[in-house]
């Protein structure tokens, strides 16, 4: 849908649920209610890459990591989430803890003063959108993907094989 | 003919691979190593006889301008470039003759000698090596080559000095001898660097070629460091300390290394750079003097010693002196053929020291010797014509090289009458104790043990057949070389006359006179007639003098003994100094070896203790404190790891900002 | 269109908000989410850049890295799960095995 007043609108709606999401994930006591504002904000910022035009990594976004990565996290935390008593601390904090959190604020400082101050740096290529839109950006994605990418498909299958073997080794029970 | 002179140092060398690196391993037999031995220089001493003959069959003019025989580059680095190349003229053939064919004889008689030793074929591996390492020095065509040569005796001459090393006197001798020398190459090395760096090359024929180019105060000083080297190597004053305890190694060795071949490379090395010394009258003048300064220094100190190879020792260092004093005076050809005679006989009274030691189990005081005569005549008498030759008595072959060096001495044009009378006092001084040694050893009464009287006996055909035959080069050997007054033709003079006479120098004037003064009978207008009755005089004079030492030698030791016992009580603190041999070992000891013993201590406990160490311990320390201290950054949490990310994340955006 | 800053600006924020989480909290699996959360506000600079420079190479990579973070979920979580057998709630500032 075209309509500059829309895409704003959504836009700063997904916005600002995506970031309430993330304060959360990091402010919860309990693993679950994290692991449950995580899977909104993958969700908004799906939205986000749909008001983007990549409805490729949209669908991608919500299947594999509001799917596939959250559900793991969900059995994880289902085997090995101890039920603590309420006085255990969230956070301990320590002069370390301090200075990191000192400079997590310089990183954003910087990125902010980044991407202000600078134009968007790399060549233009070409891709319009105009395009895209003709041929059908999965249709796009999959073809580079089968021709100027093939290699980095290649081995992105391989990674995903290296990781199922790792994690079925990794968690078999000792005998 | 000529070409093949490069196989006259292979064999030595093979001789040594073979004995030395399997000799051991294989455990082969005696035979098989004296055999491999003994063809080695076999070989060679044939090679040398054709290289000869090839040498002979040209004319006297090409005999000097035949083209080294080079074998391959060696260094060609920068500006220098220098071969292995070996040099075919009359003086290095000479040379080759007379190393290869009196080593050959030394040889067959170590085989009887040393056959008992445990050490045997190390033996002989060592004296191959060191018959190569002379043949290159002799043969070589280019500086470097020769001071190879040079060193490689050296260092030979240590190993078979310390043969015996589980001894300490031995193994001590060796250490002193490398050390003298070495005081000496230096010398020589500085001449080497000199010479390079004012005519940018080290071969023979490109040095003497150019040599005209430099200036007097540079070719004084080359010669002069040069001639250091000489003093070293050929036992001149002041480093011929290390000599006498040479004798502390085996026999043989004594009779090659230390009579016939090394201590004569640095006549050698004078008569090669002839061209060098006769532009430079001061260094001549120098050698000169301290040749026969030495002759009669090293002369009276054999006057009274009682160690059988210690006079022979002190005879060598004699004799060298009168080498030099020929080659100081500018009679290069003399100091050459005396080194030839003196090769054959000092080389046989040698070995007639070492069949002295065989028959009496090792002693050596001639104190206790005596009346040998009848037990080892052969023995007796070789040993009695090399003291003949020795003594300069006509007819033996020291008579005619000996005389025309004292000739030369008073007559050329550098020499001077005061050298000529040193030299003449030395040859009866020479007389004297050679017999008194032979007389002590051989005649007269046996003064020492019942015992080893009874188990005395002659050596055995391996050990008396080589003594023979340097006995008969003894008597005979002298005849290539008499001298025009007396009828003769001088051959080795003639022989030689192309190397040391046609070259261009300042010296040209100064050789080709000395040719009328040889052939003084024939020269026509050069006030020939009057020098001709002079130079008789002076030989008559000579022989006088050489009767004269032999009487008294008789006379003290056999006529009446109790003569000589009465002279040193008369003289008491004269004979002590010349019996201690000037106390020059103590003095050296005290002036150079104790205060280099000094600053090394000092060296040592000031400074590679308290400083190197020190710092290289505090380098040490720093590492630890810094590794100490940067460990701490580990604490095992991750959330300390991702703190360090985020650091560098920070830092690295600074920098893209 | 809206500007692509605004786009870089959330990205911003989200992950600095992710940074702060990891460096914060103690539980090992909170940790992670994090860091995904991290994984994920890359993505969008990348798909952003993606559309205002006309070019493809963005959405490869933001494909490519989303492969690389199920791959890494799947380990780093049996991890986890053999952690849990030690240490019974897996809390990162009790472990240090690898201390100096």
């Amino acid at each position: 849908m075209e309509g500059s007043l829309f895409q704003w609108i959504v836009f700063f709606a997904m916005a600002f649920l995506a970031i309430f999401c993330a304060l959360m994930v990091v402010t919860r006591r309990n693993p679950i209610h994290s692991a449950v504002f995580l899977i909104v904000n993958f969700f908004a910022i799906a939205v986000i890459y749909l008001l983007l035009g990549s409805q490729f990594i949209a669908i991608a976004q919500v299947m594999v990591y509001a799917g596939a990565i959250m559900m793991l996290v969900v059995f994880t935390i289902m085997l090995i989430s101890v039920e603590e008593a309420r006085r255990v601390p969230m956070v301990r904090l320590s002069a370390g803890k301090v200075f990191g959190v000192i400079l997590a604020v310089l990183l954003f400082v910087e990125l902010l003063y980044g991407l202000m101050v600078k134009a968007l740096p790399g060549k233009v290529g070409p891709f319009t959108p105009e395009r895209l839109q003709a041929v059908g950006p999965v249709r796009t994605v999959g073809g580079l993907l089968m021709s100027k990418y093939l290699l980095a498909f290649e081995l992105a299958s391989v990674v995903l094989l290296i990781g199922i073997i790792g994690a079925v080794i990794l968690a078999k029970k000792e005998r | 003919m000529t070409d093949y002179v490069w196989l006259i140092p292979l064999f030595p060398a093979l001789g040594f691979l073979i004995n030395g690196l399997i000799g051991r391993w294989w455990r082969l037999n005696k035979t098989f190593v004296s055999w491999v031995a003994c063809s080695a220089l076999g070989l060679s001493f044939l090679f040398s006889i054709l290289v000869f003959i090839g040498l002979l069959r040209l004319p006297p003019e090409s005999r000097v301008a035949i083209p080294d025989k080079v074998l391959f580059d060696w260094i060609v680095s920068g500006g220098l470039k220098t071969v292995i190349g070996y040099k075919v003229d009359p003086l290095s053939i000479v040379m080759a003759l007379v190393v290869t064919g009196v080593s050959f004889f030394i040889h067959v008689y170590s085989v009887g000698y040393m056959h008992e030793d445990s050490g045997f074929t190390r033996y002989f591996s060592y004296l191959n090596l060191f018959v190569f390492m002379m043949l290159n020095l002799v043969l070589a065509n280019n500086f470097l080559l020769m001071f190879v040569g040079w060193e490689g005796v050296g260092l030979c001459s240590y190993l078979l000095i310390g043969f015996w090393f589980e001894r300490d006197a031995p193994a001590n001798a060796g250490k002193k001898a490398f050390v003298v020398n070495r005081i000496g190459d230096f010398g020589f090395l500085l001449g080497m660097f000199l010479i390079f760096s004012k005519l940018g090359t080290l071969t023979f024929d490109g040095v003497f070629s150019k040599a005209h180019l430099l200036d007097p105060v540079t070719v004084t000083l080359i010669t002069l460091l040069l001639f250091t080297g000489a003093t070293g190597k050929s036992a001149q004053l002041p480093l011929y300390v290390w000599l006498p305890d040479a004798m502390e190694g085996p026999t043989p060795v004594s009779s090659l290394i230390h009579a016939a071949t090394m201590v004569t490379a640095g006549v050698y090395m004078v008569a090669r750079c002839h061209v060098l010394y006769e532009m430079a009258p001061l260094s001549m003048a120098v050698v000169a003097t301290v040749g026969a300064l030495t002759a009669m220094y090293a002369a009276s100190m054999a006057l009274v010693q009682v160690d059988f190879k210690r006079i022979l020792a002190y005879s060598t260092i004699s004799q060298l002196g009168y080498m030099f004093l020929a080659v100081g005076v500018g009679a290069f050809s003399a100091g050459i053929f005396h080194l030839t005679t003196h090769a054959f006989f000092k080389g046989l009274l040698f070995l007639g020291a070492g069949s002295v030691m065989h028959a009496l189990a090792g002693e050596l005081d001639i104190r206790k010797m005596g009346a040998l005569r009848k037990k080892m005549p052969v023995t007796f008498w070789t040993f009695l014509l090399a003291t003949l030759a020795i003594a300069g008595v006509p007819g033996f072959s020291g008579f005619f090289s000996k005389d025309e060096i004292l000739w030369n001495a008073f007559s050329s044009p550098q020499g001077h009458f005061l050298l000529w009378l040193i030299g003449f006092i030395t040859a009866g001084m020479t007389a004297f104790y050679m017999f008194r040694l032979c007389f002590m050893a051989f005649c007269g009464d046996y003064r020492g043990d019942k015992e080893v009287w009874h188990h005395a006996h002659e050596s055995p055909p391996v050990m008396t057949v080589p003594m023979v035959v340097l006995a008969v080069l003894s008597v005979i050997g002298g005849y290539v070389g008499v001298p025009a007054i007396l009828g003769g033709a001088n051959h080795f003079h003639h022989f030689l006359a192309p190397v040391f006479g046609v070259h261009e120098g300042g010296g040209h004037e100064a050789a080709l006179r000395l040719l009328p003064l040889a052939w003084a009978g024939e020269a026509a207008g050069e006030g020939g007639h009057g020098s001709a009755t002079l130079e008789l005089f002076m030989m008559v004079l000579s022989v006088v003098m050489a009767f004269a030492g032999i009487y008294l030698a008789y006379a003290f030791y056999l006529k009446r003994p109790d003569l000589p016992k009465a002279l040193a009580q008369g003289y008491p603190r004269a004979y002590r100094v010349l019996f201690n041999k000037y106390y020059v070992d103590e003095i050296y000891q005290f002036l150079f070896v104790d205060s280099c013993k000094r600053l090394g201590t000092i060296l040592w406990r000031q400074f590679d203790e308290a400083v190197v160490d020190r710092t290289v311990n505090l380098v040490a320390t720093v590492m630890r404190v810094l590794g100490g201290g940067l460990r701490l950054l580990q604490t095992g949490f991750v959330q300390d790891y991702a703190l360090g990310i985020i650091l560098g994340a920070v830092i690295v955006m600074l920098f893209l900002l | 269109m809206i500007p692509p800053a605004l786009y870089l600006a959330l990205s911003a924020v989200i992950f600095t908000i992710g940074v702060i989480g990891v460096l914060l909290r103690r539980d090992a699996i909170v940790i992670f989410m994090c860091i995904e959360m991290m994984l994920s506000a890359v993505g969008i600079t990348l798909i952003a850049a993606s559309r205002y420079l006309h070019s493809m190479d963005g959405v490869i990579f933001v494909f490519l890295a989303m492969t690389v973070a199920a791959a890494e979920a799947a380990v780093g979580l049996a991890i986890f799960v053999l952690l849990h057998r030690i240490y019974k709630g897996v809390k990162v500032d009790e472990i240090n095995l690898m201390k100096w």
